[in-house]
């Protein structure tokens, strides 16, 4: 199961690890986009934490983080992230506990949401690339009798492995896309963030590290 | 001239500066008639996009006919999208140029274009060749 406090922590610890890491994500973002990835991202969990306080249900937690990102981050990861957030709440029943096979369905929502905003495929190097394994994995974890916090770790696991394999691809979406060949060689960071976002999920469902 | 509402546009750019330049422009093009509202940079007032701005522009610019969002690069693009997707007022995203987008749509909104049609000609902006 999957509840309100649980998803307080997830967005809490989103905001921790985005912020301990943002000047890895800066870096990355630097390389190949324009250096504010770790900085937006800070700034828009810092906003998105504010904001879940009074919510009473998973759904109301994410979609008032959603919001948060879209209204504060700045830069394209706002809206996606925020989209992530907000399809995945818009596919979860409004109860203060969720099943994790529901939990991975909306996931899976969040991600298609990111998908039709960003026109990104499999392989462009982006966020998705490490969201889309990372659901699937889960959703596999969960078919296979798996208990949500293994299967999460399945998951977070998954995007780590999916964000490593963005390096050598050349990019097709976003900013780095402008470098052609020149992209190559480096992690996508929307990609790397998304290791964070489930690494934080993890955390707050009780994974074993 | 009917007094029919015409179909405003919002330029949605990083730069406040380019949001307002290209606004004067497509301004002068729609004969002073037309509501170009920019919405450019962050809250900060460095580059970058703000919903906000775009959710005041959208409001500023629809004058009971709708408005059309014109956007440069990256995360305008995404943020423009986003505020369409939930917004409950007329409104359409052009995939269009930006500069010559805005001066296409602000034209044809002019001359009283509904917001498929404006949008459609901001859009057809990216076959006009320069040579």
């Amino acid at each position: 199961m999957f509840d309100t406090r649980q998803a307080v922590a997830w967005i809490e610890a989103s905001a921790r690890l985005v912020r301990d890491d943002a000047d890895r994500l800066t870096e990355l973002d630097t390389a190949i986009g324009d250096g504010d990835h770790g900085r937006n991202l800070t700034r828009g969990f810092a906003a998105a934490t504010e904001k879940i306080g009074d919510a009473a249900t998973p759904r109301t937690v994410l979609t008032a983080a959603g919001s948060a990102l879209v209204s504060s981050v700045g830069g394209a990861s706002g809206p996606l992230y925020g989209t992530f957030l907000r399809r995945t709440a818009k596919a979860l029943p409004d109860e203060p506990s969720v099943g994790g096979a529901e939990l991975a369905e909306a996931l899976a929502a969040g991600v298609a949401g990111v998908r039709e905003l960003g026109g990104a495929a499999d392989g462009d190097k982006t966020m998705v690339d490490a969201l889309d394994p990372a659901v699937t994995a889960l959703r596999d974890a969960i078919g296979d009798g798996a208990d949500l916090p293994a299967a999460v770790a399945r998951a977070a696991k998954a995007a780590e492995e999916g964000a490593r394999a963005t390096i050598p691809l050349v990019a097709r979406k976003g900013r780095a896309s402008y470098l052609g060949e020149r992209s190559a060689g480096h992690e996508d960071p929307g990609a790397a963030s998304s290791v964070l976002l489930f690494a934080a999920l993890a955390e707050a469902a009780g994974a074993p590290s | 001239m009917s007094d029919e509402p015409l179909v405003g546009l919002v330029l949605v750019s990083h730069s406040r500066v380019l949001a307002e330049g290209t606004a004067d422009l497509a301004r002068e093009i729609g004969v002073g008639r037309v509501a170009v509202v920019p919405a450019g940079g962050d809250v900060d007032g460095g580059l970058g996009t703000s919903f906000e701005f775009v959710e005041r522009a959208v409001e500023a610019a629809d004058r009971g006919a709708g408005a059309v969002l014109i956007a440069d690069i990256g995360s305008s693009v995404l943020t423009a999208r986003t505020y369409i997707a939930e917004s409950d007022r007329s409104v359409r995203f052009a995939d269009a140029p930006f500069v010559e987008g805005a001066v296409a749509a602000a034209s044809a909104a002019a001359a009283g274009a509904d917001l498929d049609a404006v949008a459609a000609a901001a859009g057809d902006a990216y076959g006009h060749r320069k040579t």
